[in-house]
C-alpha cells in the first residue's frame, strides 16, 4: 500500500500532465477551426459530423487504435505520443461545436455596430465575437477537461502512465484499495480542473475581471507544475533506464518485477516500469524498442507473430522454432524461458465435471452443445481456438467474453460452465476446478520466455547474462504459488517478486 | 459634401432604393423621412457601405467612396445605431474610444476625447466612464452611441432613428443635446426618423421616400406650405391637425374663469 502511494505523486503528475497538454493542443486546435467554418457554412456541417462520429468512438478503442496507426507511419506507438493524440482527438468536439455555436449567437446588431465603427473582419473577430462567445468556448473546453481527465486513464494500455495504472492494475491483481486510489484520485483531479475552468467561465459571462484573472492564473500554476514534471522527466532521461514491460494480468505484473530486480542486482543499471500493456502491443514496443524486455509465451509467439496454424507437440521444437525466428526477423534474444508452461486450459468446476464423466476435451463434445464457454477478450478470435473447435469439432450453446480477472468468478458461480483458464492461475487450484486435457494436441505449448531487444543486447549484455541466469528457475507449481500469493493472500507484485530474487 | 447619384438597391425580385439622387450640402442636416419599408435605413446605410448599392454611385467631399476600403471609410465616418450596438463586454469608455484605437491613437489622447465626448453629451465622465454599457439608463446608452459616433472627429455623421426607443421628455433632452451639438461642431450629417415632429425639429432639409423613391425634399416650411403630392400632404396634415387641437384647448382655457 504505501509502495504504491509512493507512487501517486508521479502518477497523478504524470495524469495532469497528458491532460493539460491534451486540452491545450486539442483547444489550440478546436477553436481556429470552428472560428473557420463558422465562415464558411458550407464547411460547418461536414466538419462537425466527423469531429462527432470520433467523439462516438469509444475512448478505449480510440486509443488503442492509434498504436497500429503510429506504428504504420513508423512514429513512436506506444506511450505518451498515442495517448497525446487519441486525448487531443477526443477533446476536439465540444470545444468546436461551442466555438460554433458561440460564434453564431452574436447578436447581428453587434456585428453591424462592429463593422460600422470600423472594424476590419480580423479586428470584429478578435475585439467583439471572440469576447462575446468566449463564455460558451470556455464551456466547451470545460466539458471537454472532465472528459479528457477520466479518458486519460484509458492510456495505461498503450503504456502511457496516469491514474489509470493504479486502476488496470488493482482491477488485476484484485486490490480493491488500488482501483479505489486510481479512482479518487482521478475524480479529485477532474474536480479541481473544472472548478478552475468553470470559475474562469464564471468570470468571463458575469464579467468579472478579477475572478478570471485568479482562474487564468491558477490554470498557469497548473501547467507550471506540468512544464516542471515534464522538463524533469526529458532532462532524468539523460540516464536511459532499462524498460521493463509487462502486460495486463497478475502473472506479467510479478514477472516484469522479476526481470527489472533480477538486472539491478546483478548489473545495477536503472530500470522502470512499463506496464498494462496489451498483448500485442508489448510485442511491438519491444519489436520497435520502446520497451527493452519483457516475458512473452512461445505460443503466442508461434501463432500471433509466426502466424503458424500447425501446432507441433513438441514444447522443445516450438522454443527452438520461436528463438530462431524472433532473432533472425527482428533481432530479438530470447534470453531464458522461466520454466514454466502458462497455456490456455479449458477448466470447468471439478463436482460438474466427474457428474459428466469428462477427463480430456474429446469427453466434453457430446454434452458441450448445451453448455456456456466464458474466455478472455481474445480468446474467441484467436487461432487455438478455431484449432480446438476444429479438431475436435466441438461447439458450445453459448459463448461469452469477459475480463479473464472475472471468468474465474463466473465459472465457480456456475454463471458459465466452462472457461478458457491459464495453466498458471492461482484459482484452478483454490476455486477447485478440473482442467480438461487437450488430447488432440490442438493447443501449442505456452512456455514462458523472457524477450530481450537488439538494442538491449547491444548496449549492455550484461543485462542479457543477468536474464539468463532465469533460465528454468520458476516451474508451473511456483508460479501458481506466486499468482495466489497476489490474488489471494493482498501481496504485492513487488514483495513477492522480491521474495522469489532472494531465493534463487 | 455628400452626393448620391441614381443609387439603386434592388434584393431577389424587390427594388428597396430605386434611382435616388441627393446632395447634402457642407454643415447641413439632411432628414431621411419615411415609413417602414419606404428605403430610407437602406440608402443610409449605403452611404457607409453596410450595404453595397446595385447601382448608381455615391461621393463624398467630391471623391466615390468605393476608392478605399470600407473599414477605413467607416472610420471617418460617425454612425448612430438605431439598436445601440454598444459592446455589452467593453466599458463606455472603451465604447467611445473604440474608432479612435483602431486609428492607433495612444491611450492618452483617446482619454481626454472619452472625457471630453461624455461632457459634450452631458454625462459625468468620472461617474460612468468605467461602467458597463448596461449599467446606463436608455438614455445614458444613447448619449454614448452619439458619443462614440462623434470619437474619431468625424466631419460626416450618419444617424439611424437614434431616439427612437426612448421616453417623449428623454428624447426631447437627447434632440436638445444633439441640436447643440451639431450646431458646435458643425457636422455634415443625415438623420433617418420615421418621425415628422423630430424632422421638423432637426432637419435643415428633409427629404421623404416612399416605396424606394424619393417623393419630395425641401426646408420644412416647404414641407408644410407646398406638399408635393398627396402622400407628403397626409403626413404633414397630422401634426398639423394634432397642433390645430391642442391650440384650441388652450384657448377654450383662457375664455374659462
Amino acid at each position: 500500500m504505501n509502495e504504491q502511494l509512493a507512487l501517486l505523486a508521479g502518477r497523478l503528475l504524470a495524469h495532469l500532465e497528458l491532460t493539460l497538454v491534451a486540452l491545450l493542443v486539442g483547444t489550440g486546435v478546436s477553436v481556429p477551426l470552428g472560428v473557420l467554418i463558422s465562415r464558411t457554412r458550407r464547411l460547418a456541417q461536414p466538419v462537425l459530423a466527423v469531429a462527432g462520429v470520433i467523439q462516438t468512438v469509444p475512448s478505449l478503442a480510440l486509443l488503442a487504435f492509434m498504436v497500429p496507426a503510429l506504428a504504420a507511419i513508423g512514429a513512436p506507438s506506444i506511450g505518451t505520443l498515442p495517448a497525446l493524440i487519441g486525448l487531443v482527438l477526443y477533446s476536439v468536439f465540444p470545444v468546436l461545436q461551442n466555438t460554433v455555436v458561440g460564434l453564431s449567437s452574436v447578436d447581428p446588431a453587434l456585428i453591424e455596430a462592429a463593422e460600422g465603427v470600423g472594424m476590419t473582419p480580423g479586428q470584429r473577430l478578435r475585439r467583439v465575437e471572440l469576447p462575446l462567445a468566449m463564455p460558451v468556448i470556455v464551456a466547451g473546453i470545460r466539458t471537454a477537461t472532465v472528459w479528457t481527465v477520466g479518458t486519460a486513464t484509458l492510456s495505461t494500455p498503450i503504456g502511457a502512465e496516469s491514474l489509470g495504472n493504479y486502476i488496470f492494475s488493482g482491477l488485476q491483481t484484485r486490490n480493491t484499495t488500488d482501483v479505489l486510489v486510481g479512482c479518487v484520485a482521478a475524480a479529485a483531479l477532474a474536480l479541481v480542473l473544472d472548478g478552475t475552468v468553470r470559475a474562469l467561465e464564471i468570470g468571463l459571462r458575469r464579467r468579472r475581471r478579477g475572478l478570471v484573472a485568479a482562474a487564468i492564473g491558477a490554470l498557469a500554476l497548473l501547467y507550471a507544475i506540468a512544464a516542471v514534471g515534464f522538463a524533469r522527466g526529458a532532462l532524468g532521461g539523460g540516464a536511459r533506464r532499462i524498460a521493463v514491460g509487462s502486460k495486463t494480468f497478475t502473472e506479467q505484473y510479478i514477472l516484469g518485477r522479476v526481470l527489472a530486480g533480477k538486472i539491478e542486482r546483478d548489473t545495477g543499471l536503472p530500470t522502470e516500469a512499463v506496464e498494462s500493456l496489451g498483448s500485442m502491443v508489448a510485442f511491438d514496443a519491444l519489436r520497435t524498442g520502446q520497451i527493452d524486455v519483457y516475458v512473452d509465451y512461445s505460443g503466442t509467439l508461434w501463432v500471433a507473430v509466426m502466424k503458424r496454424s500447425d501446432a507441433p507437440a513438441d514444447r522443445a521444437e516450438v522454443l527452438r522454432g520461436v528463438k530462431e525466428h524472433l532473432l533472425e526477423e527482428h533481432g530479438i534474444v530470447v534470453a531464458a524461458a522461466l520454466g514454466f508452461e502458462n497455456t490456455y486450459a479449458l477448466a470447468m468446476r471439478r463436482e460438474h465435471a466427474e457428474r459428466l464423466g469428462a477427463r480430456t476435451l474429446s469427453d466434453l463434445v457430446p454434452a458441450a452443445r448445451s453448455m456456456s464457454i466464458g474466455a478472455d477478450y481474445e480468446f474467441f478470435q484467436r487461432a487455438e481456438w478455431k484449432t480446438v473447435e476444429q479438431r475436435y469439432g466441438i461447439a458450445f450453446a453459448k459463448q461469452r467474453s469477459m475480463d479473464p480477472s472475472l471468468m474465474y468468478e463466473a465459472v465457480r458461480a456456475g454463471e458459465v460452465d466452462v472457461i478458457s483458464a491459464f495453466s498458471t492461475d492461482g484459482r484452478i487450484v483454490s476455486f477447485d476446478l478440473r482442467v480438461l486435457e487437450d488430447d488432440r494436441r490442438a493447443i501449442p505449448p505456452y512456455d514462458a520466455v523472457v524477450l530481450a531487444s537488439a538494442r538491449l543486447a547491444r548496449e549492455h549484455p550484461e543485462a542479457i547474462e543477468a536474464l539468463r541466469g532465469l533460465e528454468g528457475k520458476i516451474d508451473a507449481e511456483r508460479m501458481r504459488e506466486l499468482n495466489v500469493a497476489v490474488d489471494e493472500q493482498g501481496k504485492s507484485p513487488a514483495e513477492v517478486a522480491e521474495a522469489l530474487l532472494r531465493g534463487l | 459634401m455628400i452626393e448620391l447619384d441614381k443609387l439603386t438597391k434592388r434584393y431577389a425580385g424587390t427594388i428597396a432604393v430605386d434611382g435616388v439622387s441627393l446632395r447634402v450640402e457642407e454643415g447641413e442636416l439632411l432628414v431621411l423621412l419615411g415609413g417602414s419599408g419606404s428605403g430610407k435605413t437602406t440608402t443610409l446605410k449605403m452611404v457607409n457601405r453596410l450595404i453595397e448599392p446595385t447601382s448608381g454611385a455615391i461621393r463624398i467631399g467630391g471623391k466615390d467612396i468605393t476608392g478605399e476600403p470600407p473599414h477605413a471609410l467607416r472610420r471617418r465616418i460617425g454612425y448612430v445605431f438605431q439598436r445601440l450596438g454598444l459592446f455589452p463586454h467593453l466599458t463606455v469608455a472603451e465604447n467611445i474610444g473604440v474608432t479612435p484605437s483602431l486609428l492607433g491613437w495612444d491611450a492618452a489622447r483617446i482619454r481626454a476625447r472619452v472625457d471630453a465626448l461624455l461632457e459634450l453629451c452631458e454625462l459625468d465622465p468620472a461617474a460612468v466612464r468605467d461602467r458597463r454599457p448596461e449599467e446606463l439608463s436608455g438614455g445614458q446608452q444613447q448619449r454614448v452611441g452619439v458619443a462614440r459616433a462623434l470619437a474619431a472627429e468625424p466631419r460626416v455623421m450618419l444617424l439611424d432613428e437614434p431616439f427612437g426607443a426612448l421616453d417623449p421628455l428623454t428624447r426631447d433632452r437627447l434632440q436638445q443635446s444633439f441640436l447643440a451639438i451639431r450646431r458646435r461642431l458643425g457636422l455634415t450629417a443625415i438623420f433617418v426618423t420615421h418621425d415628422l415632429v423630430e424632422a421638423l425639429l432637426l432637419g435643415d432639409r428633409i427629404a421623404v421616400m416612399q416605396g424606394g423613391r424619393l417623393a419630395q425634399v425641401g426646408t420644412p416650411r416647404e414641407l408644410m406650405t407646398a406638399p408635393a403630392d398627396e402622400y407628403v400632404a397626409q403626413l404633414v396634415g397630422t401634426p398639423k391637425r394634432q397642433a390645430a387641437v391642442i391650440d384650441s384647448l388652450l384657448r377654450e382655457g383662457e375664455r374659462r374663469p
